[in-house]
């Protein structure tokens, strides 16, 4: 089985997040970037899927030079190797469309992508990619058994789960679930080292359509002052919440 | 030309997102002057949209469309979408909506814009508002394309009423064989799901242990609140991961999140700050929570929430 998972290369989640050039851009500096969390729980279960049944695991970014420390990163994890489309990420189409082009050539059982990525959380890039590739697609997965070319998988739904059959090959949206925080594996030495040896490829993007782009960014209005309500004055908060919030 | 939305059915009644995509659909119309056609799938009630600004209600009515499918439901809207000739399509963000919309944009060829919180600020070119860096900032998109979906953040427009006379069509649509089965659904409880919630109750570290979440169900239960919970409380299995909330858990946008010893770390707030009213009972008053809330109690959960039950029943009794 070969296994490609698509890797986004996010802001931790504890970065203060800034903006430059009159609030159009994201400010990338003294920030510190980490695979983005629901692609790690992807790539674990990729890596899994080696241990236990041989596969092989690629991965992928569409992203400038600054990427390849979370590339890595995915190296030393596990992965197999890397390619990189050498191109600033513009919208999800465009990246849809680049994995999109890059998949075609290849022949991989199994995509894995985030459900979300938590810079931009378009939620849009493995759906678009199922779309363009005509490939079977399953969003907020928490669960997948692959036995030859069928698969039982697991989807997360509001207020429930669904358990879905169907065959590879197939694109997922992953997130936590797919694999346990305490399953997630931190690169060791022997890893770090082997991942020197292994292969980064550069690819150049083909022909790139946008269909949207990023005018400026604001942040949240500081909030106001909370209201304090003494703890022997219940009623009082509830007269708030009806009179003043209207929420009950 | 014409708007559409997709108006979501549970067990053919409208779902509250679907009252909100409506109204939201209607000023879009009235802003560029053109027809707002919805589409819904095996609704029992399909006229109660005209209530809400809808000019034309198209009805599939199919049994194997009874449970959600990705592949039908994206050929079945995307048809109607490229009949209606429409511009504008708008999705809720529901699991549902939120997994086809991809799928759709691809079928349409429109741009796709997620998470959007507001009306177009501007139409030539159309440019839209939306969350992004998981609430941490708002963004200004410009579309670049002749169509678009857009897919609207929970209670970001409100349901506004504009009762309008609309054509009721229905439509047939033939199901093309796919192989995403679902084989079965498990539910995780007959109580709301954190996505449909009006109100969430959410627990943290500070109750200590599963065995006191009785106060949390209890205050939810006299609220008809959905229950949620921080991530080290799922993750010690405390609580269900799906009750799990913040950057890398659920989104919660309700409209009154309450938060019980749950200190407000970047992570949590994140997830649930585009809820609109946050209350905070935590015994730190300079827990950070207190920083993004709107109303605080300084307390012991253990005192204050039973407290808080007793006195919410009286309330409810009075005023239902
Ligand atoms: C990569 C990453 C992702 C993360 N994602 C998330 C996420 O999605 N969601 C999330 O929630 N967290 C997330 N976290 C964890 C986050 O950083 C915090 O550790 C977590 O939110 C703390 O949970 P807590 O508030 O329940 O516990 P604590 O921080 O331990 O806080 C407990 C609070 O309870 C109060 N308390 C104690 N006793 C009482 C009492 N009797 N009555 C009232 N109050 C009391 C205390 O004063 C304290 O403020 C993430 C962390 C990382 C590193
Ligand atoms: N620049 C990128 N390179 C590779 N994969 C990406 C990129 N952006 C998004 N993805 C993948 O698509 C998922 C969803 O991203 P998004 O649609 O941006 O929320 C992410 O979790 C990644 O798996």
């Amino acid at each position: 089985m070969k296994i490609l998972v698509c890797i986004s290369h996010v802001p931790d989640t504890t970065s203060k997040i800034n903006f430059t050039e009159n609030s159009s851009k994201f400010d990338k500096n003294n920030v510190q970037f980490v695979i983005n969390p629901n692609d790690e729980f992807g790539l674990t279960r990729a890596i899994w899927f080696k241990e236990k049944a041989g596969a092989i695991v690629h991965v992928i970014n569409v992203g400038l030079h600054e990427t390849e420390a979370t590339l890595r990163k995915t190296l030393a994890i596990g992965a197999d190797k890397a390619f990189r489309i050498n191109i600033e990420p513009m919208d999800g189409y465009s990246v849809a469309k680049c994995i999109s082009d890059f998949i075609n050539e290849k022949d991989y059982d199994l995509i894995i992508a985030g459900r979300e990525s938590i810079d931009y959380n378009g939620g849009m890039v493995p759906g678009m990619i199922s779309a363009l590739n005509n490939i079977n697609f399953i969003d907020k997965c928490v669960g997948l058994e692959i036995e030859g070319k069928k698969v039982r998988a697991c989807r997360e739904c509001d207020g429930g789960k669904e358990n879905i059959s169907t065959t590879l090959p197939l694109i997922i949206g992953s997130q936590k679930g797919l694999v346990e925080e305490s399953d997630l594996k931190i690169p060791n030495m022997r890893g770090i080292m082997m991942a020197r040896q292994k292969e980064l490829i550069v690819v150049e993007p083909g022909q790139i359509d946008i269909k949207s782009k990023s005018v400026n960014f604001e942040k949240p209005k500081e909030k106001a002052e909370v209201k304090l309500i003494s703890s022997d004055n219940l009623d009082e908060l509830i007269n708030l919440l009806h009179k003043e919030a209207k929420v009950i | 030309m014409s708007v559409l939305i997709f108006a979501e059915t549970e067990r053919g009644k409208f779902k509250k997102d679907a009252l909100e995509l409506a109204s939201y659909g209607r000023s879009i119309s009235d802003e560029i002057k053109s027809k707002l056609v919805a589409i819904c799938i095996n609704s029992n009630n399909p006229e109660e949209l005209s209530k809400y600004g809808v000019d034309k209600i198209i009805c599939v009515n199919n049994n194997d469309l009874e449970n959600f499918n990705s592949k039908n439901f994206s050929d079945c809207i995307s048809n109607v979408f490229l009949k209606e000739k429409s511009q504008f399509l708008i999705l809720s963000s529901s699991s549902n909506s939120r997994y086809i919309g991809g799928i759709l944009s691809i079928y349409t060829k429109a741009a796709y814009v997620s998470n959007v919180f507001s009306k177009p600020t501007k139409y030539k070119p159309l440019q839209l508002r939306r969350n992004s860096f998981t609430n941490k900032a708002y963004e200004t998109v410009e579309v670049i394309s002749d169509k678009v979906i857009i897919s609207l953040c929970r209670n970001s427009y409100g349901i506004i009423e504009n009762k309008v006379k609309s054509e009721v069509v229905s439509e047939t649509f033939k199901i093309a064989n796919n192989d995403i089965l679902v084989s079965s659904t498990e539910k995780l409880s007959d109580k709301v799901s954190i996505a449909d919630a009006d109100i969430v109750v959410s627990g943290g570290r500070g109750l200590k242990g599963p065995e006191n979440w009785h106060i949390i169900e209890n205050l939810a239960d006299v609220l008809g609140a959905a229950t949620a919970c921080s991530k080290p409380v799922s993750d010690s299995g405390w609580r269900p991961h799906s009750e799990h909330v913040g950057q890398t858990g659920k989104p919660v946008a309700s409209n009154l999140y309450i938060a019980i010893g749950i200190s407000g770390a970047i992570q949590h707030l994140a997830g649930i700050n585009s809820s609109k009213i946050k209350v905070v009972i935590n015994t730190d008053p300079d827990a950070p929570f207190f920083k993004s809330a709107d109303y605080g109690i300084v307390g012991d959960a253990f005192e204050v929430v039973p407290e808080l039950i007793e006195k919410l029943k009286k309330f409810k009794s009075l005023n239902n």
